[in-house]
């Protein structure tokens, strides 16, 4: 891609200083819809840019801004910057590189939902960002990007930073909204869904980071444009965070669609010190992990292919990992993520990480029979499509994939251990 | 007392929020009960429930659920080091290991001084920063990402000397 969309500090220096980003027209795309669109034509234009929820979902964003209860005020903006799955580390590139394109398009966002006031929940961990970014926010006060009366109408907007306290789970919009709320993370039964009873119980928007900054661009060079880019289903450029057994881990913006192989050996250099590639986790600890076969490797990394092949493209965070891994080991490590960072609200993600957490340090310490491998299996299995929210259906995806693909290795820890 | 010592700022922190939902404003304010008392004391739990009008135990029901709040003391800078899967897999349990032993504790322990803990930590979003680790300190997280044994001793080091020279 010539020019970054998203991630323009790599191109433009500067840019996240607001005299830098207004020069290359920063907040025109927020000034266009405030004084020359309805709510209504933004979620149209947003809706037929196919642009999808990037947080991991997928799910278009301008059909979810569509389900608002009609109506019904006050609404909300919440930005979820809770970015925490293990191999993702994109929003935190864009809050810290580009914040101004991320908070217009918060605004842009907030214009669309007729909400008056938006907040962005950073994980805690985001200190130092989300002070930045308070930073930033009073800088749009004094240049009257924010506050009453922008750009001479009677729209209002505040944007508020939020900042978390150390739970993977509030990356869960419901999670997140229950922790704005004072109480505990824990995800709600759905539904309602947030479109109808979200942030104190108004009807509410909850948009991942990334998802938002490709707002500004899509408001200024039109929906045409964007579809011009990835393919028909997936539009758009992403921003693949890509980890582990790689020359050159980090953050890479393609188009959607683009191979496997092209991210991981033209653009991140190959595994290192000449060894093999065995798998994949193509959207870091939430979905199943591949084999790193040709068929594999030359999967188009959209919504739509990458479950072709058994898995997800979710956070489009790419794990690659090497022949030197044991992939019980791997999934012992995921395992343990997701034990750790259960809510505890529901009884098969609460009781069924624990035992695959246990089975799996057994696993690990040697003490345990070929036999486990199996009760492992029924445990995850046992899990399936009964959890609250998505947690524990990402937890057990590791786990029944890797006991599928690599068994053997599975075997050998047992049989070396004893 | 929390409410007298930062009137400004928590009025600051309310007026984010709709009056009639004050207890949005429960986290920011445990923040600043560590950052005042190094951990979220019991006592300070009563102020923060009376501040916010809810019960303590709503209070006291969040320290066990979020991994950055502290109701029991531990090193004044807590050094938590990413061990999660991409980190890991860049060497970040080997760091964590060699880093303690040159500190001469175990992880989860603090130093003799009382002022260096070392802790493992999920994912903290910079994997293509491994090995790395954030420092909580009373007033602030900041993140030291590319680390070696060495410039994290280093870190310690300017850790300690900040805190002899404030």
């Amino acid at each position: 891609m010539a020019d970054h969309i998203l991630l323009r500090h790599r191109d433009i220096p500067d840019i996240d200083k607001l005299d830098v980003y207004l020069e290359y027209g920063g907040f025109e795309a927020f000034k266009q819809v405030v004084t020359n669109k309805t709510p209504q034509e933004v979620i149209d234009i947003v809706r037929i840019s196919g642009l999808r929820g990037r947080g991991g979902a997928g799910f278009p964003a301008g059909v979810k801004w569509g389900f608002l209860t009609p109506d019904v005020f006050p609404r909300y903006v919440v930005a979820n910057a809770d970015e925490s799955e293990p191999g993702t580390f994109k929003d935190r590139e864009i809050l810290e590189c580009n914040p101004y394109q991320f908070l217009e398009g918060v605004a842009i966002c907030a214009f669309a939902a007729q909400a008056n006031t938006a907040y962005v929940y950073c994980r805690g961990e985001f200190w130092d960002l989300a002070h930045e970014l308070e930073n930033k926010i009073d800088a749009l006060h004094e240049a009257k990007f924010l506050g009453k009366g922008l750009f001479g109408t009677d729209y209002a907007l505040e944007i508020h930073v939020y900042l978390g306290a150390g739970a993977y789970i509030c990356g869960e919009e419901t999670a997140l909204l229950e922790s704005m709320e004072g109480s505990l993370g824990q995800p709600r039964l759905r539904p309602p869904f947030p479109a109808a009873e979200g942030l104190y119980a108004k009807p509410t928007v909850v948009n991942n980071v990334e998802t938002l900054t490709n707002l500004p661009p899509i408001i200024t060079r039109g929906a045409d444009w964007y579809r011009s880019i990835g393919t028909e289903k997936s539009t758009g450029p992403k921003v693949f965070s890509l980890s582990g057994h790689v020359e050159r881990p980090g953050n890479y913006e393609l188009p959607l669609g683009t191979p496997f192989r092209e991210l991981i050996f033209t653009h991140g250099g190959g595994i290192p010190g000449g060894r093999s590639i065995k798998a994949i986790l193509p959207a870091g600890a939430s979905a199943p992990l591949l084999p790193a076969t040709d068929e594999v490797l030359d999967t188009p990394m959209d919504y739509e292919s990458v479950p072709e092949v058994g898995s997800q493209l979710g956070s489009a965070s790419i794990i690659v990992i090497d022949e030197t891994v044991n992939i019980a080991w791997l999934v012992h490590k995921t395992t343990r993520f997701f034990e750790h960072e259960s809510c505890g609200k529901c009884t098969p993600c609460r009781e069924g990480t624990y035992w695959m957490h246990h089975l799996l340090q057994r696993i690990e310490r040697g003490e345990a029979d070929l036999e486990d491998i199996d009760l492992l299996d029924s445990v995850a299995r046992g899990m399936q499509g009964k959890c609250l929210c998505a947690l524990g259906e990402f937890a057990i995806m590791p786990v029944i994939s890797g006991i599928q693909h690599f068994r053997a290795d599975f075997e050998a820890r047992i049989r070396n251990g004893r | 007392m929390l409410a007298e010592k930062y009137s400004s700022e928590i009025k600051s922190i309310l007026a984010k929020y709709p009056l009639d939902k004050k207890r949005s404003a429960v986290l920011p304010l445990m923040y600043l009960a560590q950052r005042e008392y190094g951990t979220v004391t019991s006592e300070s739990m009563v102020e923060i429930a009376n501040i916010l009008d809810i019960d303590i135990t709503q209070v006291a029901s969040l320290i066990g659920f979020y991994t950055l709040l502290h109701d029991k003391p531990g090193g004044k800078y807590r050094i938590q080091i990413c061990t999660d899967l991409p980190c890991a897999l860049r060497g970040a349990e080997d760091f964590a290991h060699e880093l303690c032993d040159r500190l001469g504790i175990r992880l989860g322990e603090t130093t003799p001084d009382g002022m260096i803990s070392v802790e493992e930590v999920m994912c903290l979003a910079a994997c293509n920063g491994a090995p790395m680790f954030q420092v909580q300190a009373p007033d602030g997280i900041h993140y030291h990402e590319l680390q070696s044994v060495e410039s994290a001793l280093a870190v310690i080091d300017d850790l300690r000397k900040r805190d002899n020279d404030g």
